[in-house]
């Protein structure tokens, strides 16, 4: 009876708090989609419109912003698929003298990520003439720490016969590394390639920092400005706004939940 | 042999190295070095001046006031964001109802930009009109309260945002965890007449030893990193009561443009992430069994 009870208080319990997790984006598309004046007074009969939508479309340049974000995103998820699938394949399968040593420097960046070294890293932008430009915003996230590590775990995992046999066929090093462990660890690409799209598409300190032109802007940062020039308290439009820029990685999301989540897992991050 | 697969090797590194060393190495040593000078203004250029910007930090109760801030944000996220993910995941993981549908809603936070988190969360917390405002009025007939607008509440806000953003996502790492148990360790414990309580505290739990050290990791970093919405929502304010040290560097560095002292403060930040490493290294070492 007791165990009956409890069940129930807990099934409750996280319902509630489900419901307390998801009430910030509930509100969110109640303001969005009705008239300004019921952003504040709950009417079940209150008339819908999608007019905030093409008001916020109107009052900022967001097509741009939507292009240089998934330029951004693009441009990073590529350079650190490539970068980090060779270092990790080196720190997997070639012992050479100090490679523990050099692995550790690596692991330095996941404790001082870029976002701690921004003044620094604008001093370097700005001698290298890279300050407003989407490569800065990108460049100190290409060689990611997290992802040679992640590829290194899944490159130990695969057995050593394969790649000796891969080898006897006459593959090369290159070969082996693209025939052998890359469509093996996909599981690990298709995690990582998802965490980094998100961290991308949702950075906002450094783009707001390295960036000041709506040229190169992202999403975020575009955003951001939105929002706090005199927009004030026009939440409808505001709200719309939100949803608008969040819309494609939420749908995404939603979409591959189930293999985003077992990919996690399959990639072996425990 | 041995020589051409460690050239193979060092020509596989490079490029990555490279990067890392220009954007990680070369700006957290810069930073130390350029601490030591002034900031350039104008026709002056940098001259060294020691250790006197840490003495203006030192002196400068904003820096302190950050700091504590920055602790107490610390201490609180990182606990309660880890706890509530555990229990998520516990959640999600056994026979609940509508399974599926629980665990989007935990891990919707985790996809949304903060800057848009931010802009949902002003809207919630906004004096009388909000929404927490509506339901303490009609739970308790609560008058309004500013929230982010009062020194007492406003960093328990901004903690309040970040715990909501973070716990889904640490919620993933437990639970692909909880799914590598294999079910017959608990199904054995329970025939044995242990209650859940049991089973938790001395099969599940030490299980997830590796996945919490992890989580701590991430948590701990978040707990200096995870601003953004800081710099939205209060900027720092009211009177720098939510003032942390990542927003008083942007602040220092990029409003006042004082490079000089904002590389002094990252410098301090740069310590903390360090001891916290530190700690994790020599705790984490006796603690956790690996495999």
């Amino acid at each position: 009876m007791i165990g009956r009870v409890g069940n129930a208080f807990e099934h409750a319990a996280a319902w509630l708090l489900g419901l307390l997790w998801v009430a910030p984006l509930l509100y969110a598309i109640w303001a969005a989609v009705h008239p300004q004046g019921y952003s504040v007074r709950f009417d079940l009969f209150a008339p819908l419109t999608l007019e905030n939508f093409a008001a916020a479309w109107d009052a900022a340049p967001f097509a741009r912003y939507f292009l240089n974000t998934f330029v951004l995103v693009t441009m990073v998820l590529v350079a650190q698929f490539v970068l980090c699938t060779l270092a990790a394949f080196a720190f997997a399968r070639s012992e050479f003298r100090g490679s523990g040593l050099l692995f550790g420097l690596v692991l330095l960046q996941l404790m001082i990520m870029p976002d701690v070294l921004l003044v620094e890293n604008y001093r370097s932008m700005r001698a290298l003439g890279l300050v407003d430009t989407i490569l800065a915003i990108g460049l100190p996230y290409m060689a990611s720490a997290f992802g040679i590590f992640l590829l290194r775990q899944t490159f130990k995992q695969i057995p050593r016969e394969l790649e000796e046999a891969a080898r006897v066929e006459g593959c090369g090093t290159m070969a082996i590394l693209l025939r052998v462990y890359v469509p093996l660890a996909k599981p690990t690409y298709l995690a990582y390639g998802l965490t980094s799209v998100s961290y991308h598409w949702n950075n906002f300190l450094w783009p707001l920092v390295i960036t000041n032109t709506v040229e190169t802007r992202p999403l975020t940062v575009g955003l951001s400005v939105f929002a706090s020039t005199d927009q004030g308290i026009d939440w409808a439009i505001i709200s719309a706004a939100t949803l608008m820029t969040s819309a494609p990685l939420l749908l995404g999301f939603l979409m591959f939940q189930r293999q985003f989540v077992q990919s996690f897992m399959r990639a072996g991050i425990r | 042999m041995q020589g051409r697969t460690t050239v193979h090797a060092w020509l596989m590194l490079s490029p990555a190295l490279l990067l890392l060393v220009a954007f990680t190495h070369y700006p957290a040593i810069a930073t130390i070095w350029h601490s030591l000078f002034s900031t350039p203004r104008g026709s002056r250029p940098a001259r060294f001046v020691g250790a006197e910007n840490y003495l203006a930090l030192a002196e400068d109760p904003i820096f302190w006031q950050a700091l504590m801030n920055n602790l107490v944000y610390a201490l609180t996220t990182i606990p309660l964001s880890i706890g509530l993910a555990l229990m998520m995941a516990l959640w999600v993981n056994g026979k609940i109802h509508g399974r599926t549908a629980l665990r989007i809603a935990f891990f919707t936070p985790t996809v949304l930009p903060m800057i848009a988190v931010a802009n949902l969360w002003l809207f919630f917390y906004t004096p009388d009109y909000g929404l927490l405002d509506q339901i303490l009025r009609t739970l308790f007939g609560w008058g309004p309260t500013n929230w982010i607008g009062r020194t007492e509440t406003a960093l328990g806000a901004m903690i309040v945002v970040a715990v909501w953003k973070e716990a889904g996502f640490f919620m993933i790492f437990y639970l692909a965890a909880l799914q590598a148990i294999p079910p017959n360790l608990c199904e054995a414990a329970a025939i044995e007449g242990a209650s859940r309580a049991r089973i938790f505290w001395r099969i599940t739990l030490p299980l997830l030893g590796p996945t919490t050290l992890f989580v701590l990791v991430n948590a701990v970093i978040n707990g200096f990193r995870l601003v953004d919405h800081i710099i939205v929502m209060t900027k720092g304010g009211p009177d720098n009561a939510t003032a942390l040290l990542l927003t008083y560097v942007y602040e220092l560095g990029f409003r006042f443009w004082d490079t000089a002292t904002a590389s002094a403060l990252t410098v301090v930040l740069l310590v903390m992430l360090a001891l916290t490493a530190a700690v994790q290294f020599l705790v984490g070492e006796k603690r956790v069994h690996y495999r």
